[in-house]
């Protein structure tokens, strides 16, 4: 067998550093104040204003944008997160049942023009959708902010890979008990996906959550902001600062990070399946 | 599809309406302005607009500064993909051997996933920072100043950084995914026969990884074109400039900041092609990937 070397273990070591010491560092200077960090440079230590520095970025508006605070914008990237995987799973899942499980004339070409939406990635016709979003007054709205991402078809296609991997046998029998497509869904199908649903919704939160062109272009309103729609603040905000306040930026960094990255590290096994399978 | 199917004349339209209604309203609808405002030239202050034609395409392909912006973009795309595949590489081969501690390693290695590439791009500004930065002392030490924001190639040079930190834990997950897949008895096979580690991972194990790595480089180019645009507006500090920057940012650029609906039109039709070329790939390639397992 394999013997392991210490080179291995040295290997991974460097690459765990290359990963994790950026965040490390970011949170360390995040924990003191400002004119530290601008005299001294990075800190490679945790500083006393933890509580200071989270307390100012949470609660008090007029740091980066003159109307939230950190707090509303945690509640927005909720919402945005939430209402996008939860609006993205009930949309495709009732699209890919129909797909896989009835027959009727035009399927292949609802197929189609679904699947379509896998060929566009919202950048490349970012302007067109903004003009057609404003036209329906939907600029600074959550509905505007979440239904346009929903449009592609990911979801659907994860479902469709699902649903035809489920045994024939099981909608033969249900038919035979007398189950209809309603009954069929609500009492074979869903139960059965609870893995895959668990999955998707993590990726498509973590998805969600990460947004930043559209929201950007959709929410002027600062009410409206998400935490990582408010990055792009702290960049206006530096420009011309006297010292720039990177310690609070660098706590708004964590915050955007954090929810996202723990619901990946405690649900991992569930992620990793999802990713990996959904992608087949 | 299911050989046993339900019938009904209004279920599965009314099970479609939802997602049809969406992809119609901002997807289809979308997709044909940009298509038919490529064409147009837009009055700026928004009296009409006049069809001129290819006009737009030519202008565009001709420009010196599309040339450059495209040139940086390949040359981009080409390291992200190449430094981010290569680093997971190397990682998963070596995560996949090791006993104890192989899912902290695992986890330590693929948190990053979750981080949003504007964050990474903050991240990369604080350790990049002219005053502040770490990095900037660090290779001043062996005499490169450097400059971000100012210097074309150091600026360059933290996007690619920032954007391969950020894409390895995928790679990495795929990759010891793809490798734990591969049959036990068929690697103790391999290490009868061939007893140098190197070269049974290059004749049998790297072949094996193939189908996996294929998938992924299709995927690293989507990546690097279009989800690196948080990553790239934070660096250059919306201040794009003589800065680096991608066809992407390009098209956001021309299109919100120059008010130039026909020329980013242009390019949105350009990178469509792009992206359908690119998925057609993709698509060829799941399908082998199934025959392979």
């Amino acid at each position: 067998m394999y013997k392991l070397k210490i080179t291995d273990h040295l290997i991974l070591l460097a690459g765990v550093f290359f990963m994790v010491a950026p965040v490390v560092i970011t949170f360390f200077t995040s924990t003191h104040d400002a004119i530290t960090i601008y005299k001294q440079g990075v800190q490679f230590t945790p500083g006393g204003k933890f509580l200071e520095n989270y307390e100012t970025v949470l609660f008090q508006a007029g740091g980066f944008t003159k109307e939230v605070d950190g707090f509303v914008m945690l509640k927005n990237s909720m919402i945005l997160g939430f209402g996008f995987a939860i609006g993205k799973i009930i949309i495709s899942m009732l699209a890919a049942y129909a797909i896989v499980y009835f027959r009727f004339p035009m399927a292949t070409l609802c197929f189609w023009v679904i699947f379509a939406t896998l060929l566009l990635p919202l950048e490349v016709r970012i302007l067109p959708s903004y003009e057609i979003v404003q036209s329906l007054g939907m600029v600074n709205t959550y509905s505007g902010l979440i239904i346009p991402l929903i449009a592609s078809a990911t979801g659907t296609f994860f479902f469709r890979q699902f649903f035809m991997s489920v045994p024939d046998e099981l909608l033969e029998a249900a038919r035979i008990d007398g189950a209809g497509p309603w009954k069929f869904f609500k009492d074979i199908l869903v139960p059965l996906s609870q893995t895959m649903i668990a999955a998707i919704f993590i990726i498509m939160f973590v998805y969600g959550w990460n947004q930043y062109l559209w929201p950007t272009l959709i929410t002027t309103d600062e009410s409206l902001f998400t935490l990582v729609r408010g990055i792009k603040q702290i960049l206006q905000v530096w420009v011309g600062a006297q010292i720039p306040a990177f310690n609070e930026a660098m706590a708004l960094a964590i915050l955007a990070m954090l929810p996202p990255v723990l619901i990946v590290v405690i649900f991992q096994s569930w992620f990793v399946k999802g990713l990996v399978e959904s992608d087949k | 599809m299911k050989k046993v199917q339900f019938r009904s004349w209004w279920i599965p339209y009314a099970l479609l309406l939802p997602q049809l209604a969406i992809v119609t309203i901002f997807f289809l609808w979308p997709a044909a302005e940009a298509v038919q405002s490529s064409f147009y030239l837009e009055d700026p202050f928004g009296f009409g607009s006049t069809f001129v034609g290819l006009d737009n395409f030519t202008d565009m392909l001709t420009s010196t500064d599309y040339g450059r912006v495209a040139r940086f973009t390949g040359v981009f795309t080409l390291f992200v993909t190449f430094l981010s595949l290569g680093i997971a590489l190397l990682l998963a081969v070596k995560a996949d051997k090791v006993l104890r501690g192989a899912s902290t390693y695992k986890t330590l290695l693929m948190w990053v996933y979750a981080v949003a590439p504007p964050v990474a791009g903050l991240i990369g500004v604080l350790l990049f920072d002219q005053h502040v930065g770490p990095l900037v002392d660090f290779f001043a030490l062996f005499g490169w100043k450097m400059q971000i924001g100012v210097n074309y190639f150091d600026t360059s040079f933290a996007m690619v950084t920032t954007a391969v930190w950020k894409q390895i834990p995928v790679n990495f997950i795929f990759f010891l995914s793809g490798l734990q897949g591969i049959s036990k008895s068929v690697q103790e096979a391999a290490s009868i026969d061939c007893r140098s580690g190197m070269r049974r991972f290059w004749t049998v194990t790297f072949p094996l990884l193939a189908p996996t790595g294929f998938f992924l480089l299709i995927i690293n180019i989507t990546y690097a074109f279009f989800d690196t645009f948080g990553i790239v507006d934070v660096i250059v500090k919306n201040e794009p400039g003589n800065n680096p920057v991608t066809l992407v940012y390009k098209v956001y650029l021309d299109g919100f900041r120059g008010n130039d609906l026909g020329g980013s039109s242009a390019q949105s039709v350009i990178l469509m092609a792009m992206v359908f070329v690119l998925t057609v790939i993709q698509f060829r390639l799941i399908e082998r990937r199934v025959h392979y397992t």
